[in-house]
């Protein structure tokens, strides 16, 4: 065997154990490395109150109601699978609206309130004119349909 | 690939490519830049903050790929023992890390407006600045062993290692939106095909082009700039020795 062949060799095998253990310590991470957790995280696995935690999902529609002192508002996030209320009091980001996403810092109260000292709008993957905006998205076919 | 192991055939060539890539580059860029700025129309969520689009997906994708050349040339090093393949990692460093900090810097731009935030640590974003620690330690580590004499103006055998090591973390970036929950959205271009309207994507493609062959430029510029001083070096040495 040739030396240049055993360096190649040598080569391969480290660089296989080093993506094995790459993808053992992500798959690891999984859990850990998680950005917010997710409303039906949190009915799943219990999230203890005042435990100070980022909440991501969709705020749902119709939900979001907005208090007589202007800077109040409160809505349900959902991630389909569950759906928890949330308030915030505060300046929330122009992305921030009814149907789109939301990473919500903050902690649960006793009665299962999520209580936001932040919020982070969350954007999906599409790009488009302003004329396209009526229409829909189809999330299998990566379509846009005019909505009937 | 032994061909161009010969540094004055490699020279043949990549003095007039030089050039070439030089020029078209930057008129591609410059083009999409200027389309993407003017001609394209606002997002129908973000409005014009979009337009930043054109700058940090190229910037990303050419500090990804700059370490996969890294890869690719620490791999032809180590097990064929290429001499340009050395040089070739050393040239590619600087404008990687240069690019990496433009993907940051234009995101935390980008992301204030849209987000709401400079700065989170989420998966792709955190990924990204290891990226931008790996290029500058790749950097002190060639300097390190070119100093002590290591190699024809390439770099060192732990040089290459490290870069070879370090690409395990380009495959993490590339999931790490679909991995992890982050605040930063999914892949938008798949196999499947763009979630981008074409009528935002066409100058994307335009600049992508652009700063790749202008990328390609630049490391031709540095590999030649490299050559050009072994060959000083080599000079002074007889001199030296009379």
């Amino acid at each position: 065997m040739k030396a240049k062949h055993q360096r190649l060799i040598l080569a391969l095998v480290a660089l296989v154990a080093l993506v094995g253990a790459g993808l053992l310590a992500a798959s690891a991470l999984r859990d850990e490395a998680a950005y917010f957790y997710a409303p039906g995280d949190v009915k799943a696995k219990g999230v203890e109150p005042g435990k100070a935690i980022r909440l991501g999902g969709m705020v749902v529609k119709g939900s979001l109601k907005r208090a007589s002192d202007g800077v109040t508002m409160t809505f349900d996030v959902t991630d389909g699978k569950a759906s928890v209320p949330a308030t915030f009091s505060g300046i929330a980001p122009d992305l921030f609206k009814e149907g789109s996403g939301v990473v919500a810092e903050g902690s649960f109260d006793d009665q299962g309130t999520f209580i936001a000292t932040n919020l982070l709008a969350k954007h999906d993957e599409r790009y488009m004119p302003r004329e396209l905006e009526g229409m829909s998205y189809n999330e299998t076919t990566r379509e846009l349909q005019v909505e009937r | 690939m032994h061909r161009f192991a010969n540094p004055a055939r490699f020279l043949k060539i990549a003095r007039p490519l030089t050039g070439w890539l030089f020029w078209s580059g930057l008129s591609l860029l410059l083009a999409g830049c200027i389309c993407g700025l003017f001609v394209t129309p606002a997002d129908y969520l973000q409005g014009q903050t979009v337009r930043i689009l054109y700058i940090h997906v190229p910037a990303a994708w050419l500090g990804m790929a700059g370490w996969t050349g890294i890869a690719v040339s620490a791999l032809m090093q180590l097990v064929w023992r290429h001499p340009l393949a050395a040089v070739a990692g050393r040239a590619i460093a600087a404008p990687g890390a240069l690019f990496t900090a433009i993907c940051l810097a234009t995101g935390s731009i980008w992301g204030r407006p849209t987000w709401g935030t400079w700065w989170e640590w989420d998966g792709r974003m955190t990924s990204m600045l290891v990226l931008l620690f790996l290029y500058l330690g790749y950097i002190a580590l060639a300097n390190a062993s070119a100093r002590q004499g290591a190699g024809q103006g390439g770099v060192s055998n732990v040089t290459a290692i490290f870069g070879l090591v370090g690409a395990i973390n380009i495959p993490i970036i590339n999931r790490s939106v679909v991995w992890w929950n982050s605040l930063h959205q999914g892949p938008s271009i798949t196999l499947r095909g763009s979630s981008i309207d074409m009528a935002l994507l066409w100058p994307l493609g335009l600049t992508l082009l652009g700063f790749s062959l202008w990328f390609g430029a630049i490391v031709l510029m540095r590999m030649r700039a490299i050559l050009a001083q072994n060959k000083v070096e080599a000079r002074m040495q007889r001199l030296a020795r009379g």
